[in-house]
């Protein structure tokens, strides 16, 4: 009977999709926390306006009682509401134990939180950026870390959050049920474009995801400029520039290789592979006329830096 | 000005600007602080207007990300430390405790204007970042972000709240002084109002939690000015030690908001039922449970920090402590109002508007202190729709009916009823248009302090800022009642209501010395029934 109840409270409880067993605990509970609150409610605010409609003042001089306790009913109204809380805390504290601890041999990949945006690196050497990818029905462990400010890492489907911070090590682990999408919030302030600091995470059979694994692998392989593109073009760099010449945080990409570009202190260079350098590593240096010096420094290597020269070069010649 | 002249009184015993900069009449000291309250109130509230106006629709409306997290800082620094903080305690009580004890003033007098000065001279100083880049860091002030990356102003910001943090303070040792000294003779501790109970336990949470957010700050700020390491690991400091502290006083400052807005609300459901209180003892001593209980919770805030799981069970499970004094205040408000004699005045809606949307965020309270269900809702919009119902819901909604209440104590004269009314309606149908569907965008997983969010989200974050513009109108109407009534209100008579509470005995407005005879008391302060004696 209380079970039905409380699955009845979560079909109206406006609760994200159940993507883990976990969620469905926490959804249970969440339930018996909904049906209680509102019960106490409906005796609370029903006994107010019952009371407040039925001694309404009629004349100036209405006779009142003096009442001035009821040790019963004061007991009462004292020890079951404690009751019910030391319930919900030890339900509470069953979940997020099983939340807190992931079991042992589970998955485990890296997750790097960064002004505005996110990496993955798999232990196969498979990096990612805007998406990542796990197999069904394993428990993965996220061994995370920011190399900035706060981040939080949430998954609602998952209902599970975790803090990302400079200096230390957090983790999250989860065990997806579902094939599927689902939405990645960074869900700690962490400045400007703290919004758009998504991701999507992929739930994929597992022979889907060696398959996935094995292309992301292969990026690796691929002609220098395809592999700036993927870069570029899904990673990080285009939460806070576009590719085409709209305005974002930062200048658009449009037209970029060769051109003048006018800077706030009044000089101006062309722009070439030293230039598209300097601005990766070094990017308060020169800051294009009429943007804010907002870009942190992006940690790429040799190789990648090259595949981004060459992606901006295809991009000018393709034109 | 020993004897009381009949015709003066404190408003008029003295004239032009400077024997208001310099009184130190407590009466005059809270009108000091109603004007500024409120003129912050404004400020903070067109922030809000704007904020929800951005908000109706994902991406651009009409400001940038940047701009959008000013606003939302500001918003929240000017309603915690210079509206909701100083709210009741520094404006209400000030007015209103020495009267209710039977006191001439209050057991400092310099000292309190001092601390209405401090409160001036911290909010200019927090205003004056916007002429240095403004402030973007939440009015949570996180490190490292406050330290690292934040808007050039955040330093000035940090250091007004730390001089607003000494107003604080000194009112929290005026008031307890003044509750031990100067009660008049036959006032013991059990026939103080709730009110009076309300405002000692509050200043005592002042007096210990506010020197720690004061060296809190303090160290922040010389962080961002030497490159002291307390709190950055770029430096090799703490990042979390930041919040532990930070939250050790921000915690209990909740209660610093909520504690006197449950003393409003003892003073008017029985003043508007004509009942003796039920249960005083029960609910003066929850007063002090609930200050007690206050300082050790502030990990609740922590669940996803980084924290241990051990302290995050540990402090969920002292936090479900304060629930239980919080349950025996509402429950013996609902119950003095049985077989009452209800009259429905502005102030008792209000008292009423108080318990439901309290309620609502005291179950919702449960939910957030609960481990497993606070990890979903923690940074989303579930907790910034809690803790409206209790800042705004709570807090504001019994400012206000305290204001109708004593405003014709204050200046003699009588408010629109009628209007005063509509008001009610504005706001409190405004506040849960407003704010109900952000428990619902929370539970579908959107992110607080979000200036862009997924298209999902959209048909509730419309819903929302209509609400906003409601409580936006009916803020207006409540400026013009006011304003109105201080003009040209008809005369209020002393004692209007019909109270029990000595401040009531004197005339409206009171004289500089408060009564003209100084009162003895013989009874509890709600002898309201007709067998009481």
């Amino acid at each position: 009977m209380l079970s039905l109840l409380i699955n009845s409270a979560h079909a109206s409880s406006y609760m994200p999709f159940q993507g883990t067993e976990i969620a469905e605990r926490v959804d249970s509970l969440y339930g018996f926390l909904l049906i209680s609150s509102l019960l106490s409610f409906i005796l609370l605010i029903g006994g107010m306006i019952y009371f407040a409609m039925k001694y309404k003042r009629r004349t100036d001089n209405d006779p009142t009682p003096n009442i001035t306790h009821n040790n019963t009913l004061e007991f009462l109204w004292s020890f079951i509401p404690f009751l019910i809380f030391m319930l919900v805390f030890v339900w509470g504290f069953l979940i997020h134990k099983d939340m807190r601890e992931a079991p042992e041999g589970a998955f485990e990949i890296h997750v790097t939180g960064f002004q505005w945006g996110w990496t993955f690196n798999y232990k196969s050497g498979v990096q990612t950026t805007t998406e990542f990818a796990v197999p069904v029905g394993t428990p993965v462990k996220l061994i995370m870390r920011s190399t900035d400010v706060l981040h939080n890492f949430f998954i609602p489907a998952f209902r599970i959050k975790q803090d990302l911070v400079p200096g230390m090590y957090t983790s999250l682990w989860f065990d997806a049920k579902v094939p599927g999408d689902y939405q990645v919030f960074c869900a700690e302030y962490c400045g400007t474009s703290h919004s758009d600091m998504l991701a999507t995470l992929k739930v994929l059979p597992p022979a889907e995801f060696e398959q996935w694994l094995l292309e992301k692998s292969k990026i690796k392989d691929l002609p220098l400029a395809e592999r700036g593109r993927i870069l570029v073009e899904e990673g990080a760099c285009v939460s806070c520039h576009s590719i085409d010449d709209q305005r974002k945080i930062g200048p658009g990409f449009a037209g970029l290789w060769g051109a003048q570009r006018e800077f706030t202190d009044g000089t101006s260079a062309i722009v070439d592979e030293n230039y598209i350098r300097e601005s990766i590593l070094f990017p308060s240096k020169k800051i294009v006329k009429g943007y804010a010096d907002q870009m942190n420094v992006q940690n790429l290597d040799e190789d990648q830096m090259n595949a981004i020269v060459e992606y901006f070069k295809s991009q000018a010649s393709g034109n | 000005m020993a004897n009381a002249t009949p015709g003066l009184n404190y408003l008029n015993h003295e004239k032009g600007l400077m024997s208001w900069l310099t009184t130190h009449d407590h009466k005059r000291i809270g009108l000091l602080y109603f004007v500024a309250v409120f003129t912050f109130f404004f400020l903070g509230g067109m922030f809000a207007l704007l904020l929800r106006l951005e908000l109706i629709n994902p991406g651009k409306l009409f400001i940038e990300a940047d701009t959008y997290n000013q606003f939302m800082t500001f918003h929240g620094t000017i309603m915690t430390f210079m509206v909701i903080i100083p709210g009741i305690p520094a404006f209400i009580g000030n007015f209103i405790l020495p009267l209710q004890i039977g006191a001439k003033d209050v057991a400092f007098p310099r000292i309190n204007l001092i601390s209405w000065y401090c409160l001036i001279i911290g909010a200019a100083i927090s205003f004056s970042s916007l002429l240095f880049g403004g402030a973007d860091t939440g009015w949570t002030f996180y490190t490292p972000y406050s330290i690292s990356k934040s808007a050039g102003g955040t330093t000035l910001m940090v250091a007004g709240a730390f001089v607003m943090g000494f107003s604080s303070i000194l009112t929290g040792v005026n008031f307890v002084a003044t509750t031990h000294r100067l009660r008049a003779k036959g006032m013991t501790f059990f026939r103080m109002p709730l009110m009076v109970w309300a405002l000692y336990s509050t200043a005592i949470i002042q007096i210990i939690a506010t020197p720690v957010l004061g060296i809190t700050l303090l160290l922040l700020v010389l962080e961002k000015l030497l490159g002291i390491g307390f709190f950055d690991p770029q430096l090799g400091g703490d990042p979390v030690l930041f919040q532990h502290f930070f939250w050790f006083y921000s915690h209990p400052a909740v209660y610093i908001m909520v504690l006197p807005a449950m003393g409003v609300v003892s003073e008017l459901i029985t003043c508007f039922s004509r009942k003796q209180i039920f249960g005083y003892k029960a609910i003066a001593f929850s007063s002090l449970g609930i200050a007690a209980v206050s300082f050790f919770v502030w990990g609740h805030h922590m669940f996803v920090s980084g924290q241990s799981s051990w302290a995050a069970w540990l402090f969920s499970l002292i936090t479900m402590l304060v629930g239980v004094p919080t349950a025996i205040k509402v429950f013996n408000w609902v119950a003095t109002m049985y077989k009452g004699s209800i009259q429905f005045k502005a102030p008792m809606l209000f008292a009423l508007g108080f318990i439901f949307l309290f309620t609502i965020g005291g179950v919702t309270g449960i939910m957030l202190a609960t481990l497993a269900t606070d990890v979903h809702f923690h940074d989303t919009y579930f907790v910034v729709a809690h803790f409206h119902y209790v800042m705004v819901g709570g807090t504001l909604m019994s400012m206000m009916g305290a204001l109708y209440y004593w405003l014709p104590k204050m200046f003699g004269k009588m408010y629109n009823e009628l209007q005063a009314q509509i008001t009610f309606v504005l706001i409190f149908m405004g506040f849960n248009v407003t704010f109900f569907p952000q428990f619902i965008l929370g539970s579908m997983g959107m992110p607080r302090r979000y200036y862009n969010y997924l298209p999902e989200f959209t048909s509730l974050n419309v819903i929302s800022t209509v609400g906003s513009w409601m409580i936006g109108a009916g803020f207006f109407l409540a400026f013009y009642i006011v304003i109105k009534c201080i003009r040209s209100g008809p005369p209020a008579g002393d004692n209007p209501w019909g109270s029990k509470t000595l401040e009531w005995q004197t005339t409206s407005p009171p004289p500089h010395e408060n009564f003209y005879e100084v009162p003895v008391v013989t009874g509890g302060p709600y002898e309201y029934s007709s067998e009481s004696h």
